[in-house]
């Protein structure tokens, strides 16, 4: 920049740059200067409207009393109320007849995705696919039944099966011939399994939980229903214990399910979510009810 | 640039800010009163601009019971005639801005700123409003001497009925704009009934303001100073683009016509009437060039062609030219140009594209997302289990009981479609269902099964479409 003004008399401000190239001082077009002055007035009509001015902690709060928390709560509001359509629904529906309605049945499910991601998923997967010692939620295959009543029951009251350490009851042939028979049954859909095995099975007391045909019920209902414990299936190729297979089923066989003076048996606890001990209340579970049914597996 | 530290500005820069001096944009501090006269391009100027027409009628035709072009932006449909466009289809949108700003480019590129000139609504308005001032107020030296005049009754009443005039044109404008959005007729009674959506006001409001200052008192200044496209034109034009063009070599040395024979006339063609910057509508005189402020209206042509008449010299002195034809270069015709054929290529991509879309929109449209968390689920009877959320767009007018199948596996069983699945017009309905195969008849870990939605509209035609997916299952064991 230089001092000196080569263009004397031009009515530049003296700032000359590249020799050539001046800063001249015309004033701007007037309709531009108007919206310049029309933009300043603006600014003190909305200052006095809207909050705006920092004084002390809080702003000026401007005459309309407009705030940006208020407007949120106010949104909050309204969604509230569209929800509490659905909401009073379901309260005086049951689990069933909201999965009979397609419209409340889709709203239950976006409605309870959350509370599953919140309560469920650490155990059972964000999609309910289960994780190690976590049963699968996907499948068909239910410990304590997949009706929604059973369902209810389950989240309501949490489980907590038990199954007894074999390790002194048996010797170590016996929980071989067992734990092969097992895998064999898994495999071939309850068809095979050898008969030392069978025999096995029905004289050291594993009827009473797994049921007369290993299927895991302890009586099965005409209506299709079932009575059990919680002990797994053993005719199907889901394994309760993943992953499955010949040292799984032996492991299980030793050690037992939920058995407090063996440290290696196998834990398998749900807690009970109902208030107050948990922290659903009536109205999630059923929302959850209906989740976990729809997840693929239902009855 | 100038490096040279020494060195202080040359004489050539002072030359050429001497020539800078005498040339003077009007920043708005005068207003232009162009001159109105008859003429080829003025007619030309009026068809081109009626277009806009549309704009305004556009609204009142009627096609099937309803408005025949509507955006419905509440329920999210855009109605063209006969055709339902839903947010789904909006890649044509962008087909269709693509369209328009090639065509844009195309065009300034080959003759200039025919926008501007011609189509602007900026200009188009202007004309309109500055035709009204005429028609009260007189020829531009009656309505210079008016604006000087002191407040009379006689002043202020051309002044009001000028004024209202401008905003009831700037109100239908708006009101225009609106009815594009809604059903116009009922516009027409809840407006004025007090009944109509807020935003109805404010838009109204906001173009009536907009159209009555941009047009009523900015006018040119838009183009000089406020418009963005105005200054990117500049860089699109080249030597090739035929713009009006003063004919340098053949009018000047200009001069006043004297009673001389026409043999010993020492001057140029030009008369030095200043007849073209008299009916320039932005103030410019094309004589010095092409420059920032010329929207290539061409009314300029039409006054110097009279002028040519009267005197008895050959029209086109200002004239539709390129640089190169000015300069006596070798020009070829439009169709000849690759550039040319280049730009209709691509238009002609876009519309094909646009029209394609439009022929092709389907009734029904399916979107499938496969279940990630579990990818597969085995099942106590042996079988894989995959889930996958239908989302079932039924873009109709009618409720749909939409049915779904899924092939692709001769082993294949379909769960949770057993009932068809009603769907709402012009809403996504979601389904889940499950597909099931048996373990052993899995070939491969992953393969293609199709989905496929089938409903019966009530004219009895049946829409359908198709969508394929991705069954997964275990990696199948090797033995
Ligand atoms: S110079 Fe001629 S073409 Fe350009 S804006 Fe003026 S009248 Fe129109
Ligand atoms: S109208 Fe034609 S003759 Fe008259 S000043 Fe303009 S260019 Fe020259």
């Amino acid at each position: 920049m230089a001092d000196h003004n080569p263009f004397p008399g031009e009515n530049n401000t003296g700032h000359v740059w590249d020799d050539n190239i001046r800063e001249l001082k015309n004033p701007p077009p007037r309709w531009w200067m108007q919206g310049f002055w029309l933009s300043i007035l603006w600014v003190i009509g909305y200052s006095i409207l809207y909050p705006t001015w920092p004084v002390g902690d809080e702003p000026t709060p401007g005459v309309l009393g407009w705030s940006q928390i208020k407007e949120y709560e106010q949104g909050v509001e309204r969604i509230e109320a569209k929800r509490a359509q659905f909401e009073d629904r379901i309260r005086d529906m049951t689990a069933d007849q909201i999965l009979a309605d397609p419209g409340l049945k889709q709203y239950t499910l976006a409605s309870a995705k959350v509370l599953f991601g919140d309560n469920c998923a650490a155990c059972h997967g964000s999609g309910g696919q289960g994780n190690p010692g976590y049963p699968v939620l996907a499948d068909d295959d239910w410990l304590y039944g997949g009706t929604t009543a059973k369902l209810t029951e389950t989240i309501t009251g949490g489980r907590q099966s038990l199954m007894p350490a074999h390790k002194t009851m048996l010797t170590e042939p016996e929980v071989d011939t067992l734990a092969h028979w097992a895998v064999a049954m898994a495999e071939t859909g309850g068809e095979g399994g050898s008969e030392a095995g069978w025999n096995l099975f029905r004289t050291k007391g594993c009827v009473a939980c797994h049921g007369q045909t290993a299927n895991g019920h302890v009586v099965d209902l005409p209506n299709g229903d079932f009575i059990g414990v919680g002990a797994a299936n053993l005719r199907d190729g889901i394994w309760r214990f993943e992953p499955g297979g010949y040292e799984s089923a032996r492991h299980t066989i030793l050690y037992g399910v939920n058995q407090k003076d063996a440290p290696e048996s196998r834990s398998a606890v749900m807690p009970a979510f109902a208030e107050p001990a948990g922290k659903l209340s009536a109205q999630d579970i059923k929302k959850l009810v209906v989740y976990v049914h729809s997840l693929g597996g239902g009855m | 640039m100038n490096t040279d530290p020494e060195s202080t500005a040359p004489v050539s820069v002072d030359a050429l800010y001497a020539e800078a001096d005498d040339w003077h944009v009007n920043a708005g501090g005068q207003t232009i009163h162009a001159k109105r006269i008859p003429g080829r391009w003025r007619t030309i100027k009026w068809a081109m601009a009626s277009v806009w027409l549309i704009y305004l009628l556009g609204p009142y035709l009627r096609w099937d019971d309803r408005q025949a072009v509507l955006f419905d932006i509440p329920n999210r449909q855009y109605h063209l005639f006969s055709v339902t466009v839903l947010p789904q289809d909006f890649w044509m949108l962008s087909l269709l801005l693509l369209f328009f700003a090639i065509l844009l480019a195309v065009m300034t590129a080959l003759v200039g700123r025919v926008w501007c000139g011609f189509f602007c609504f900026q200009t188009v308005w202007t004309d309109v409003f500055t035709w009204i001032e005429e028609r009260l107020e007189g020829p531009p030296a009656a309505r210079r001497k008016l604006d000087a005049a002191p407040m009379s009754r006689e002043k202020l009443k051309l002044r009001a009925i000028k004024h209202g005039l401008w905003l009831l044109i700037g109100f239908l404008t708006g009101f225009s704009f609106v009815a594009w959005f809604t059903d116009a007729p009922t516009l027409w009674w809840t407006f004025f009934t007090g009944q109509a959506n807020g935003a109805a006001y404010v838009t109204v409001a906001l173009f009536t303001a907009g159209t009555y200052v941009l047009a009523g008192f900015l006018r040119e200044q838009t183009c000089f100073w406020l418009c963005p496209y105005a200054r990117i034109q500049g860089v699109m034009l080249d030597r090739s683009t035929i713009v009006p063009t003063y004919d340098e070599r053949r009018g000047e040395p200009r001069g006043r016509v004297k009673r001389e024979d026409e043999g010993e006339r020492t001057t140029g063609d030009c008369v030095d009437c200043n007849q073209c910057v008299a009916v320039c509508p932005t103030g410019v005189d094309i004589r010095r060039g092409q420059q920032e402020g010329c929207i290539t209206c061409a009314l300029c042509l039409d006054a110097c062609d009279q002028v040519m008449d009267k005197v008895g010299r050959p029209r086109g002195l200002i004239r539709y030219a390129s640089l190169d034809e000015l300069e006596g270069r070798r020009t070829s015709p439009l169709w000849l140009r690759p550039r040319v054929w280049v730009y209709v290529l691509i238009l002609g991509l876009s519309l094909s594209g646009i029209l394609y879309g439009l022929t092709s929109l389907d009734p029904l449209e399916l979107r499938v997302l496969h279940e990630r968390a579990p990818l597969f689920v085995l099942q106590s009877d042996g079988s894989i289990q995959n889930k996958y959320t239908l989302k079932i767009l039924n873009k109709t007018h009618e409720p749909l009981a939409v049915t779904i199948r899924a092939t692709g596996h001769e082993s294949l069983t379909l769960a949770g479609a057993e009932q068809p699945i009603a769907t709402a017009p012009g809403g996504v309905t979601p389904a889940t269902v499950f597909v099931r195969i048996p373990r052993q008849a899995l070939e491969a870990e992953q393969q293609p099964i199709v989905f496929r939605i089938e409903a019966e509209r009530t004219t009895g035609e049946p829409a359908v479409t198709e969508r394929e997916s991705v069954f997964v299952g275990p990696r199948p064991r090797s033995d």
